[in-house]
């Protein structure tokens, strides 16, 4: 009875293309299941109340978080828990991230999570911290990234992800990108970044 | 029926040397990441020396440089073996060798310089994600074509789990990747926020399922039955915890994101089908161990089994804790904290390179022509160096996460938190240092089997080796050709 069974699994063990074609159906089913529903109704996840494309000065910042790989030790992501809650603010919803390419949610702690850290601390401080962190909080084991307060911003690079963005479908128009020279004017890099970090949860709470 | 025939062994050889240089490098960035975190003053004031652009550079030096180079060069030696036949498209398997070994250094020099789309594991930005789809879709004509013109009918189960390798990566780095360039270094994912953390951890999770699990499970059907010298413990049972753990496997993304704004059902979902893949986990590592029934012996006489043992053993470990740490009560504890780098650790240094060494062990003296390799005494130093820092590392970390997890939802009678988050990041420095000590152990042990290495390519080097001949059997009933 067995041996009957087993000559039907016989087949796929003697065809290579047959075993390739089964592994490439059974392999695609959960990534089916779980992302295209998200997907077919990411239209229908509004931007939450007070979450806007990210300006100029914003998503320059925001490319040099993702450049220098903060989400190495800092999340993006308040848990539904009580104590994350407590500790950080309210807990992180969907609407907060629909402009976020890539999503900085984290996936390690070594510092403190950064969701709600927009108003948190004054920009001195925060130029302070990033260029030293240890002048500030002695006991931190995070680098120094004095590199950020003499680099400059190229504002065409900038207008270039703007357009990139709109591509995608990120309501900016044109005055929008016209404009980004302007806000860039004079900024640098650690300027551009303490924007983007005052910026992290203001939205959602007012 | 007097054909002489050869296997192809000089690409195994040139992927074996890149995975022994590869691992020192992708472990040495480790330690000294690990040291960055006890001392932060580490980097220098270097942008391309600090902790948060090099960690890329030691998660992707271990898993695809080391780890890559292990599973292309090992697959190309069973894939031969198994089918009794030398390796299709010889030309193509040096270009897959050569631009994978590009790819990796590419990866390796940009990340550092901040040329990332800080997606996890898949950091590399565009055009070096184009390269690593050629050599990959390389890969996979290379291992299809020689299976197709194998002279055994039958396909072993070792090759089962490195098709599925190939063919599960190729989807899961394609789809992941997909990306607007900007400009020749920078690119925004075509998925935004919710919709590309589901992605990334559906890739996430997968490239440890078929990247770590699936390669490496290919590798232990081979070397285990050949080093212990005895038939697999249940041929059966590998096919059932095959199609088990690759249909599985790719459900269980969701539970790195427990507890986040990702939808309530799809974190269920992920936890539930996490649960269910202890099964063929615990059966694969099951088979193999068991496969050493009446060869317990060789665990005194063979430092190559003894790699594997512990790595079979790491195996299951891991694998279960894994499935508990996707309970969300658990993961509401261990989520963020060193806990995670932990586990990471007891798979990748416990299981992926303690499976990885042992199969080097064996494969060496065979793909170099020599009887043993050079120092039995030199194995065994090796053994024991990782094994002490490979308990060092996880004893330590998993104590520092607990230590995290519990500090962090410590609360007061009145309700209030307990402790600040600096009063946690205090707590577990001193075990960032213990777990230095336990990786420096590991790069030193690397270090020995390089050496190893090196001495057992004498014959190699001076190129006096000899290509092994391949024992063709006769084409009868069972092992007429049938191509595809």
């Amino acid at each position: 009875m067995l041996k009957k069974h087993y000559r039907h699994f016989e087949a796929i063990e003697k065809h290579a293309g047959l075993l390739a074609v089964l592994i490439g159906f059974m392999v695609a089913l959960g990534g089916l299941a779980e992302i295209t529903p998200l997907f077919m109704r990411v239209h229908e996840t509004k931007p939450a109340p007070g979450i806007e494309p990210y300006d100029p000065l914003r998503l320059a910042g925001r490319d040099i978080y993702v450049r220098e790989g903060c989400h190495a030790c800092h999340s993006q992501m308040v848990r539904t828990l009580s104590f994350e809650t407590d500790r950080y603010g309210d807990y992180s919803v969907a609407g907060e991230f629909v402009y976020d390419r890539p999503f900085q949610w984290g996936s390690k702690r070594t510092g403190p999570d950064l969701a709600r850290i927009g108003g948190k601390y004054t920009d001195e401080w925060h130029r302070l911290h990033l260029l030293a962190p240890r002048a500030v909080v002695p006991e931190s084991n995070m680098p120094n990234y004095p590199w950020l307060a003499n680099a400059g911003i190229d504002a065409k690079e900038v207008q270039a992800r703007m357009r990139s963005l709109k591509r995608l479908g990120d309501p900016y128009d044109d005055a929008d990108i016209d404009a980004a020279p302007a806000a860039l004017e004079g900024k640098t890099e650690l300027d551009a970044l303490i924007a983007y970090l005052q910026g992290l949860g203001t939205g959602a709470a007012e | 029926m007097t054909q002489i025939e050869t296997y192809d062994d000089h690409v195994v050889r040139l992927f074996l040397l890149a995975a022994t240089v590869w691992g020192i490098v992708g472990m040495t960035i480790g330690v000294f990441v690990a040291a960055q975190l006890a001392w932060p003053s580490l980097n220098f004031d270097i942008p391309w020396l600090t902790f948060s652009r090099l960690r890329p550079d030691h998660t992707f030096g271990v898993v695809f440089a080391f780890g890559g180079s292990a599973l292309m060069g090992t697959c190309y030696y069973i894939v031969q073996r198994t089918g009794h036949v030398r390796l299709a498209l010889g030309g193509l398997a040096r270009f897959t060798f050569w631009g994978w070994q590009t790819a990796c250094v590419l990866a390796m020099v940009t990340m550092p310089l901040g040329l990332t789309q800080s997606k996890e594991y898949a950091e590399p930005e565009w055009f070096i994600d184009l390269l690593i789809t050629v050599v990959w879709v390389a890969f996979g004509a290379v291992f299809f074509a020689t299976l197709a013109r194998r002279r055994i009918k039958h396909i072993y189960v070792a090759n089962w789990y490195y098709g599925a390798f190939i063919i599960a990566v190729g989807l899961l780095h394609v789809v992941n990747n997909v990306a607007i360039p900007a400009s020749w270094t920078k690119s925004y994912p075509v998925y935004a926020g919710v919709v590309d953390a589901m992605v990334q951890w559906w890739y996430g999770h997968n490239a440890v399922a078929f990247f770590l699990t699936a390669g490496f499970l290919g590798m232990m059907y081979y070397f285990v039955p050949r080093q212990a010298q005895r038939p697999l413990w249940s041929y059966r049972f590998s096919i059932v915890n095959f199609w088990a753990l690759i249909s599985i496997y790719m459900w269980a993304g969701p539970h790195h994101l427990q507890y986040t704004a990702l939808p309530d059902w799809v974190q269920s979902v992920g936890a539930a089908f996490s649960l269910v893949l202890l099964m063929p986990s615990l059966g694969s590592a099951a088979n193999g161990l068991m496969t050493f029934n009446g060869a317990w012996d060789k665990l005194r006489t063979d430092p190559a089994v003894k790699f594997m043992v512990v790595a079979l053993v790491f195996y299951a470990a891991s694998t279960f804790e894994g499935s508990m740490l996707a309970i969300k009560s658990v993961n509401s504890l261990s989520h963020y904290t060193d806990w995670t780098v932990a586990h990471v650790h007891s798979g990748s240094l416990g299981w992926v390179a303690m499976i990885t060494i042992g199969s080097l062990y064996a494969m060496a003296p065979r793909a170099l022509d020599r009887p043993a390799m050079h120092s039995l005494r030199a194995m065994n130093v090796h053994f024991w160096m990782h094994t002490a820092g490979l308990l060092l590392y996880v004893a330590s970390m998993w104590t520092a996460g607990l230590v995290e997890g519990l500090m962090w939802r410590a609360t007061n009678a009145d309700g209030s938190l307990t402790y600040s988050f600096l009063e946690s990041l205090i707590a577990v420095k001193p075990f960032y240092v213990v777990r230095l000590i336990g990786g420096l152990l590991i790069v030193a042990g690397m270090a020995v089997m390089a050496w190893n290495m090196w001495h057992t390519a004498a014959h190699a080097r001076a190129r006096l080796i000899e290509a092994i001949r391949i024992p063709i059997p006769q084409p009868a009933g069972q092992h007429a050709p049938s191509p595809l």
